[in-house]
């Protein structure tokens, strides 16, 4: 009785920062398969890079994206560094405490943007209203240290471009202290919650061989079981002088990857903290001159996962060759499996758990046969998906306490 | 057996040359024509994570560069190909092995010509459907 429908979402809205197009065949409520398109934002900055000379690449990768620009420059000057010997030989004792700040705070930041989407798409609006306003300050503490509260223009090839004035840091402690009640807000609010809890629980599981199948970095795959984490395997910064733990989750579903992102945010919080205590004087760049011929490999722990660069330099002061991936390209297509199997109704949620930068939607289409064409717009999924919610509630409700 | 021992034990007769730039950074070449079977060893036998490929065109041939990460001790594998053909690059798809593969070479194919033999799905990944065929935009080539 049940036929294929195709649900086609995407490829743009407003709300979203890269396009992309997922089309779902659906069986009556399951979703049986996923295409997944994508290639609407190519920009062609691998190429672009080989016309630019070392200093400008930094700027350049740093428009990737606009949540990991720290990420991309940084992944990128480790990748030259690599070639002058690795960061630890040229740059700093400072500017490597500058940089572990600069790249925890867009883990807070990009974290607190994710979990209020997440709270969005599964009608949890306060908690949507709640994560932006605690971001707010957070993106005031970048403006603040770097200037900018996007594209922070902080590194460069040998150290960064900023220092961080003394009277900067108590601004900074206090906005952390700030943060931490609002943290433990979102943990009560997330991990304690019984509707939560059975919205998000055994949804848009991706099993451990599943997450090794299709190579998923970051809360991806820690919350699929697998014990990764850039900083602490091949540390950068100063991420192998101070106390943290990486977040490791084994369920695999919706539920887990909320856990490892709230969980790392308290872990971010520590580790800046320790940072502005531990801080040297200083300077913050070694001025680096001329990059010898060779090839490099940068990575860093972007907050959706590894961030890969690699670098090949015949001694000019250009890239020969650079090569990007970012986190979500490894992880946006692990959907395929995620996914499928769930109802419409966990599409939404299960698609934008991977943080691909993907929110709501626009331009979707039911077609159930080709001549009978009925448009529905992102709202539609998300109102899909909030109602879910609520029908979980009350079943709640209904079943009484215990 | 330490992890480096037993990838050069492995693959005894299909490693061409080992070169080692830094504790971290290990760079080394297999033939073309073994890169299916050094992958299922690294991926499968000693469960390295596929980080992603990169494709280069160089003056002597066509490079692709498989990063392998060995996330116990942080150290990075670069297996190295050469594909001398430049008329008519190709060489075995690894998608078969894995998923994870598809896009990364679906992705190559598109800006490099290179023709992955037995991949399951090889259409343009990120490549508008009305760019001219036959012109693939990260070859030496084209201008940058």
């Amino acid at each position: 009785m049940s036929h294929k429908v195709i649900v086609p979402i995407g490829p743009y809205h407003p709300l979203q920062d890269e396009p992309e197009f997922f089309q779902l065949y659906v069986e009556g409520e399951k979703v049986v398969d996923i295409d997944i398109i994508i290639g609407y934002n190519h920009r062609g900055i691998e190429k672009l890079s080989e016309s630019k000379h070392f200093d400008q690449v930094a700027f350049l990768v740093e428009r990737i994206c606009g949540i990991c620009s720290s990420s991309h420059p940084y992944a990128f000057v480790l990748a030259v560094e690599d070639i002058l010997g690795g960061e630890k030989s040229v740059v700093p004792e400072r500017a490597l405490y500058i940089r572990t700040i600069i790249d925890e705070l867009q883990r807070i930041h990009s974290h607190l943007l994710w979990l209020g989407l997440a709270g969005h798409f599964i009608g949890y609006n306060t908690v949507w209203m709640w994560a932006w306003k605690y971001r707010e300050p957070i993106l005031d503490m970048f403006e603040m240290i770097t200037g900018n509260r996007n594209n922070y223009a902080m590194y460069k090839v040998g150290g960064v471009r900023r220092d961080m004035l003394e009277e900067d840091k108590p601004i900074l402690e206090k906005a952390l202290d700030e943060l931490l009640p609002a943290l433990d807000l979102f943990r009560g609010a997330v991990m304690d919650d019984p509707v939560i809890k059975a919205r998000l629980k055994g949804v848009g599981i991706l099993t451990k061989q599943q997450a090794i199948d299709w190579c998923v970095v970051g809360p991806t795959a820690r919350a699929s079981g697998i014990n990764i984490d850039v900083r602490r395997d091949e540390p950068y910064g100063v991420s192998d002088r101070l106390n943290w733990n990486v977040i490791v989750e084994k369920d695999g579903d919706i539920f887990a990857k909320t856990v490892v992102r709230i969980l790392e945010l308290y872990e971010s919080v520590s580790i800046i903290r320790q940072c502005l205590d531990d801080m040297p004087g200083g300077p913050i760049d070694s001025d680096v001159k001329d990059i010898p011929p060779g090839e490099g490999i940068g990575r860093v722990e972007a907050p959706r996962g590894e961030c890969f660069h690699y670098i090949k330099s015949d001694g000019t002061n250009r890239p020969v060759r650079h090569k990007i991936r970012a986190p979500s390209y490894m992880n946006v297509a692990s959907n395929k499996v995620a996914a499928v199997g769930q109802t419409i109704s966990d599409a939404t949620i299960t698609l934008a758990a991977v943080d691909p930068c993907y929110c709501c939607t626009e331009r979707v289409a039911v077609i159930n046969k080709p001549d009978n064409k009925k448009i529905l717009n992102g709202w539609d999924l998300i109102r899909l998906s909030q109602e879910k919610t609520n029908k979980v509630k009350e079943d709640l409700l209904n079943a009484g306490p215990g | 057996m330490e992890i480096k021992e037993r990838i050069k034990e492995g693959l005894s007769n299909k490693i061409v040359s080992w070169d080692e730039k830094s504790g971290r950074r290990i760079y080394f070449s297999v033939k073309k024509e073994d890169i299916r079977d050094t992958v299922k060893f690294l991926f499968k036998e000693l469960g390295l994570r596929f980080s992603i490929a990169t494709g280069i065109d160089t003056p002597s041939g066509f490079e692709i560069l498989y990063h392998f990460s060995f996330d116990e001790l942080g150290i990075f594998y670069s297996v190295r190909v050469l594909i001398e053909d430049k008329k008519h690059p190709q060489i075995d798809s690894i998608a078969p092995i894995f998923p994870g593969a598809e896009w990364i070479e679906r992705e190559i194919w598109e800006m490099l010509g290179i023709n992955f033999v037995g991949h399951p799905n090889l259409k343009r990944l990120l490549l508008a459907e009305d760019w001219p065929q036959g012109d693939y935009p990260l070859r030496s080539e084209n201008e940058s």
